[in-house]
This record gives structure tokens, sequence and C-alpha cells, in this order.
């Protein structure tokens, strides 16, 4: 499904600043993979999702999605068929736009840019409002509002609808339940889960919690400094406790897990 | 009086789509376009000079072409070159006063003597009465305030008013910001560009100074439209930019005739205006913050 071959990326080249954020990078996602990814901090969690979205152009390797080479193809066009939620809830939607609005929005991953004069039909309006039910929040009822309004967690949950309203053939989740407080943070992630499921999407989601990286999906991958040193499925995976997964992250990197944010989660 | 009123809501129909333009460039795709200046003359430009060879309407669909060319080079310069978008706007706006007067035959201005305009032709059919320029006027602006309105409701429109609001979002829905800000400085402009048009062949005349600090102008009717209007919806926003131009070319004729403030003095009110309306909020936020602060030193001095 998804296939990156050595992939690198190196920051601002030339200057003091320079990071070599990932090096010789490679992954090979299976159709309806739900891969957790966790790593200590600054790995190039962040930076290899931004390299699938799109966010820059990679400096070698290449990214190929479902048999097509995407490398160099904008990030506008690679989110037709890929879906991304941040960390920060406020980056997915337009908040002086209506729910509505933000919906037609997303909608138009669908619309293959045909018909930019068409305005939002009363069918757009009621499958909105079947999608909205969904999420179980009465935005439903609140669909002529600006989304400015809605609560973080709402905001979030909105986002998830609209980066899978139309299925992408993956979906990108960076820490997209971080900012949220705990019980909204569930809401959102059984939401998440519960998509995933409806539709086998294909998942890359980080997480600094050992415990989902475990638990979520079929998957575990651990990075750091921009290479993957860990990558676990199946039933050696089932097995594995936190503590495992500490070791495993040692003997990988020869270090110890540095990523304050996990270790606090940890208690 | 009578005159003095009908005047001033003639000018403020035609002005009011400046308004209207920089409703979309300022308000909706949050760009401060500086092109609008040199733009209004182009279209008074182009409609005077068409006007001459005796075609008055074709005159204004070319200013407002011309006006849809100059937005694009401001849009090329700031998405496809790099240059801030506030330069862009005014590398534009210098550039196009050689091609204003190069419009206008390389002279500063240029009249309509005899010829046909849309206000004469309008006036030959006996139409509207004593009132033919307003009516004119009024159908122009409200077709154009339809049309803009129409336009922000299509999914086209929905991606503008989400570029200025939230790019990353755009970009996400498959959609280039880099198309959306040129459609919509392209749509901007022909606006600014048709106002300039029409108060050319209005005024019978095209004057290459005619549009000195016309955004400024068009910022201050916008502003005193929403403060009246309201600014929730786009239906308002467009109401507004016509309402507050009405109320800006009152104000503008109360000041004429009676001379409270000297005629010479209305730019530097006008600039004073906008300069209030847009610091507004900074300065409620700033006074807060010193009526908090008084409070809390009286508390501690006891």
């Amino acid at each position: 499904m998804l296939r990156l071959e050595k992939i690198k990326k190196t920051f601002n080249p030339g200057t003091v600043n320079e990071k070599c954020a990932v090096q010789d990078l490679s992954l090979h996602l299976k159709p309806g993979d739900f891969a957790a990814v966790i790593g200590s901090n600054g790995a190039g969690k962040s930076t290899m999702l931004n390299a699938i979205a799109g966010s820059f152009y990679v400096d070698e390797g290449s990214v190929i999605l479902d048999g097509k080479d995407i490398t160099f193809t904008p990030d506008y066009k690679r989110s037709r068929v890929i879906g991304r939620l941040f960390q920060d809830p406020l980056k997915g939607t337009a908040p002086h736009m209506t729910i509505e609005e933000n919906l037609a929005l997303a909608y138009l991953r669908a619309s293959d840019g045909k018909a930019p004069f068409s305005r939002i039909s009363a069918k757009n309006k009621a499958f909105f409002r079947e999608q909205l039910a969904l999420l179980e929040m009465g935005l439903e009822d609140r669909m002529k509002q600006p989304v400015g309004l809605l609560s973080g967690g709402q905001r979030q949950a909105l986002t998830l609808l609209m980066a899978t309203m139309v299925p992408p053939k993956i979906l990108l989740l960076d820490e997209h339940t971080a900012a949220l407080d705990p019980a909204t943070a569930d809401i959102v992630l059984d939401l998440t889960k519960k998509i995933i499921a409806q539709n086998h999407t294909t998942c890359l989601m980080v997480t600094h919690n050992m415990q989902q990286a475990l638990t979520l999906g079929n998957r575990t991958i651990m990075m750091d400094d921009g290479k993957i040193v860990f990558d676990v499925e199946g039933e050696e995976r089932s097995r594995m406790t936190v503590s495992d997964l500490l070791e495993k992250f040692r003997t990988g990197a020869g270090k110890n897990l540095d990523n304050d944010r996990i270790l606090l989660s940890m208690e | 009086m009578v005159y003095v009123i009908q005047t001033a809501l003639e000018l403020g129909f035609m002005y009011a789509l400046v308004a209207m333009a920089l409703y979309l460039s300022y308000r909706t795709l949050d760009i401060a376009d500086l092109t609008t200046d040199s733009c209004f003359v182009l279209g008074a430009a182009v409609s005077v000079t068409v006007a001459a060879t005796g075609h008055p309407f074709l005159a204004v669909l070319a200013a407002m072409l011309a006006g849809a060319c100059a937005g694009f080079v401001t849009a090329f310069l700031q998405t496809r070159l790099g240059v801030p978008s506030i330069l862009a706007g005014i590398v534009t706006n210098t550039g196009l006063y050689t091609v204003n007067l190069m419009v206008m035959g390389w002279s500063s201005n240029v009249s309509l003597l005899k010829q046909e305009t849309m206000f004469t032709l309008l006036k030959a059919t006996g139409i509207g009465g004593g009132w033919y320029k307003l009516l004119l006027a009024a159908c122009i602006t409200i077709l154009a305030g339809a049309f803009l309105y129409w336009f922000l409701g299509t999914r086209l429109g929905l991606s503008i008013r989400a570029t200025g609001d939230n790019a990353d979002m755009v970009r996400a829905s498959s959609v280039n910001p880099i198309m959306t800000i040129t459609v919509g400085l392209c749509i901007s402009n022909s606006l600014t560009a048709l106002s300039g048009a029409v108060v050319g062949q209005y005024q019978k005349s095209a004057d290459i100074n005619g549009g000195s600090s016309i955004v400024v102008i068009g910022l201050a009717c916008l502003i005193i439209g929403e403060t009246v209007m309201g600014k929730r919806s786009v239906l308002k926003g467009v109401i507004a930019s016509i309402v507050g131009s009405l109320i800006y070319r009152f104000i503008y004729a109360v000041i004429l005739k009676t001379g409270i403030v000297p005629i010479e003095c209305l730019k530097l009110v006008t600039a004073i205006v906008v300069a209030l309306a847009i610091a507004a909020p900074t300065l409620k936020e700033w006074s807060a913050f010193q009526g908090r602060r008084m409070k809390a030193s009286r508390k501690g001095g006891d």
C-alpha cells in the first residue's frame, strides 16, 4: 500500500542549524495495516508523516502509494488520497466558516475538481447530517454554526470526519488526541478506531502512549534518530509488554528512550 | 438638496464596488491588495477610451478584463515568485501607472465629448426620469453584489473563503491555494475596474490620479458598513460594502455642504477613521489591560 524507499530529508542544509531529520528510512505498509509509531524526541516521526503527506519533497529516495510514485506530487494533490490529522485541533478546520461549509470543502476531494460552480445540494446536506450524527456529539443540529464555536474535541472529531468522509488510501494521525483532555481524547480515539475498522483504512499513527502503541492496531514501529529501530507485528507483538518495548528500544537504538512525554505518560 | 442626496447615492453605489472588491481580497482572502488604486484608474481609462470609439457596453467588459489581468499579475508575483503580498500590490500598482498613461494615449486624462455612454443611452430611453443615473449605478452594483454572493457560495467560492481562513485545510481538501488566491484577486480587481469603468463614463472622463487613495476610502466604506450591518455572513458582508459606501458618500456630502471639516482635510480624516477602526480590537485589549493593572496597583498600594 505505502512504500517508503530509503528516503532522506535534511533541514537547513549548509547552515549551522543543519539537521538530518530522516535518513535511509524505508517502510512498507500492507493494505489495512494500522501501525502505531513511537520514538524519542526528534526521532523523525512527524518528518516521516510530512514526507508522506508532501509537506516537503524528500531529498533522496521515493514515496510510493498504492503502486503510484508520488515522490514529486504536490501536497494538495496527494490530499485526494491521504487523510491527515494534527495534534492541534485548530489546524484542520476553517473557524469562520460553518460546519456545513467545512464539510463541503472536505467533500471536494471526491469531486475531482469538476463543477467548481456547483453549490451544496440538499442531497449533500442530508449526507453531511448523516455523517455528523455518527460522531454522536449533536453537531448535526448545528450545521449552520461557525466551526470556531466548537470545543477542541469537537473540532478534532469534525476534522477526523472530514479526513475520512471520502475514504483515503492512507490516514496519517500525528498525536491527534494529545492536546485534548483525557475524556475527550478517549471519545476521539474510539471514533478513530471505529472509522478505521469500518473502511479498513491503512493508517499510520504517531503516539506517545506506550500502552496504546502496543494495543492499538496491528503493528508497532519504533523510531530513533531518523531511522526505524524496531518494527513488530503479529504474535510477537501481542506477547510484548511496555518494559519489553523499552528494552527493545535500548538494544535497537543503543540508548535509553528519552521522550519526556512518553516517560511522563507511563507514570 | 435633492440634487446633493442624489449625487451622494450615485457615487455611493458606484464606489461600493471598490468596497466589495476589498471585501473579497482583504476580508475574505486576508490580503491587503494595494493594486486597487491604479486598477481603478485602469478601469476608468479603458472604459473611457473604448467608449470613445462608440462601444460603451463593450468598454465596461474590456475594463473588467483589464482589471482581472492586473489582479492576475499581483497574484502571480505573490504566489509563484515569492514577492510578499503587500509589495506585490505596490509593484503592480506602480507599473500600472505607465500602462494607464498608455491606455489614455500618453496623456494624463481623456474625456468623452459627444460620444454615447451607458448613462446617455439610458437617458435617451427615458427610463428612470431624472433618476436615471442612480438607477443604472444601483443596478450595476446590486447585480455585482448578487454575483459575488452567489459566487462565494459555490465550491470554488468556498475554497477561496477557506484560503483566507486556513490555507492548510484548503490544501488538505485537494485544492491548490495558489489557484484560489489567483482567482480571488482576478475577481476582486475586475470589480475595482468595474467601479472605475462606471465612474469614468459617469464623469465622461478618466484622470491618471483619479484613483489615489481609493483603497483607503474603500476600506473605510467596508468598515463603516460592517459596523452597521455586522460581519457574520457573506450576505451581510456584501450588503455592508454597499451600505458603508452610501453612508460614506453622505458624510462626504454633508462635509462638502456645511464645511464643518475643511474639504482639504477629508483624506486625513478618512485615514484616521480607517486606522482607528482597524486598531479598535487592539485598543480595546490595551485599555482593558490598563484598567486591570490600575485596579491591581490600587489594591497593592493600601
